[in-house]
């Protein structure tokens, strides 16, 4: 397979269930040998997004490209390098561990039995078991394993931590982390956990209301983006609408805002802008303060377009 | 290689390259020693390998190891390989930490030069113990 395309490209890519929207005009291309996180609040069009990637769902609108081919016209062949991991605990129960493993790799040409067996001891899992007898961290582990031995091209994790204790969790970020040191290898995974994305993700997308908000190398971040802290009343501020400010936040009289560093030549600038002695600190912009402020300020910019009330009396 | 790595804290690779480079500076890493290759160190410390090999070549940068190709990375022989003006900008930073914290502490700053020359006299009369380094 040649890597001149993209792992993941998607394009002006709509959905909706009923009348609610779950993904706007979502345009996403992720490189291969990319480590993406895919960064939301529950309900954000991250699992929509992703099954839309695994042939889940065919687009509406738009074009979803996952190494080089459509998913839906092609699920065998495009599945056949894809290792996905589904959000909930979906295994079948009644099955025993080695019965999973046989089953998926008859399912996988590329099925590799060594790594299958290393993976097995290194994740303490026991092919006699029954999947109805392990924990969730255990179940965890057995659905990690059986998307990694046939050595995908593309690992797809849906919120592959959510509910797992920490162990099951190093587990699951070591495979993440192996699967990016091999060259040509692309990982996409979604989490609300930004300790995890930080740690792992070269890139970083966030997702609110179904719309992707921005896309960012996780080293860019600090970079580009700033965090000020300072104290005056919320009110005055409120006037202020100074260029490259998102994501107001308050607890009393101090304030935190995200600044886009690129709207001013330096820090100084930017200091005498807002009013200098105001400003108790100008640091670098965390992964989780960037996360609220874009989160926050899609929220608070679409509460008067929909009205919540009207919603429900429909 | 047991890195401990936060992710409130500063960048990440930066992190790395200060937990190596006391591993250096104290001994407990010695001339020569091999340091992880950079996957078993991402695998080991959970973080992306892109972001260990960004700690590397800032290592690299300052002196303090060097690359072998294709065979590894080891702590470099020579002393630093810094100018006086880039070791100084290097410590800035961790100065300045402790005098803001003197400061709240209402540590004077003789005081806390006094300090600093007794727990360096400390750290040098009894040094972590490093493996002897034979000069036949």
């Amino acid at each position: 397979m040649s890597v001149s395309h993209p792992a993941i490209e998607i394009d002006h890519l709509s959905c909706a269930f009923r009348r609610s929207e779950a993904l706007h005009d979502v345009t996403l291309s992720i490189p291969t040998g990319c480590v993406f996180g895919l960064v939301g609040l529950n309900g954000a069009g991250k699992t929509t997004l992703i099954r839309h990637l695994i042939g889940g769902l065919r687009p509406r609108t738009g074009r979803v490209r996952v190494l080089g081919e459509d998913p839906t016209q092609t699920p065998e062949s495009v599945m056949q390098h894809v290792g996905y991991v589904a959000e909930e605990d979906v295994l079948p129960r009644w099955m025993r561990v080695g019965e999973l493993i046989d089953f998926m790799r008859a399912l996988y040409r590329n099925w590799d039995d060594q790594l299958c067996d290393k993976l097995l001891e290194q994740f303490s899992l026991d092919r006699s078991t029954k999947l109805a007898d392990m924990s969730k961290g255990g179940r965890a582990r057995a659905g990690l394993l059986v998307a990694l031995a046939h050595r995908p091209q593309l690992l797809i994790l849906d919120e592959p931590s959510y509910g797992l204790d920490p162990i099951a969790r190093q587990d699951i970020l070591e495979a993440v982390v192996r699967t990016a040191s091999d060259e040509g290898r692309t990982v996409l995974f979604s989490s609300h956990l930004l300790d995890e994305v930080s740690r792992v993700c070269d890139t970083v997308g966030v997702i609110g209301g179904g719309r992707l908000l921005e896309v960012i190398a996780t080293e860019q971040l600090p970079e580009r983006y700033c965090e000020v802290v300072g104290e005056l009343s919320i009110d005055d501020l409120a006037q202020r609408e100074l260029p490259g400010f998102f994501g107001w936040q308050n607890r009393g009289r101090e304030w935190s805002v995200a600044v886009d560093r690129r709207a001013y030549p330096d820090e100084a600038t930017l200091r005498r802008e807002i009013g200098g002695e105001l400003v108790h600190e100008v640091r670098p912009l965390s992964l989780e303060r960037w996360f609220s402020a874009r989160v926050n300020d899609r929220e608070l910019a679409t509460i008067p377009r929909t009205p919540a009330v009207e919603e429900l009396s429909a | 290689m047991l890195l401990h790595i936060t992710t409130d804290g500063p960048p990440i690779y930066q992190q790395i390259v200060e937990q190596i480079r006391y591993r250096i500076v104290s001994g407990q890493l010695g001339v020569g020693d091999e340091l992880p290759t950079i996957r078993g160190l991402a695998e080991s410390s959970r973080v992306n390998p892109n972001t260990v090999a960004r700690a590397y070549r800032e290592l690299e940068n300052e002196g303090l190891v060097e690359k072998r190709r294709t065979v590894g990375t080891f702590v470099a022989a020579s002393e630093a390989k810094l100018t006086a003006a880039e070791r100084r900008r290097l410590i800035a930073p961790h100065i300045d930490r402790v005098l803001v914290q003197a400061k709240q502490l209402g540590v004077p700053l003789d005081d806390l030069l006094a300090q600093m020359t007794q727990r360096n006299a400390k750290l040098h009369d009894a040094p972590i113990p490093t493996p002897a380094k034979e000069s036949k």
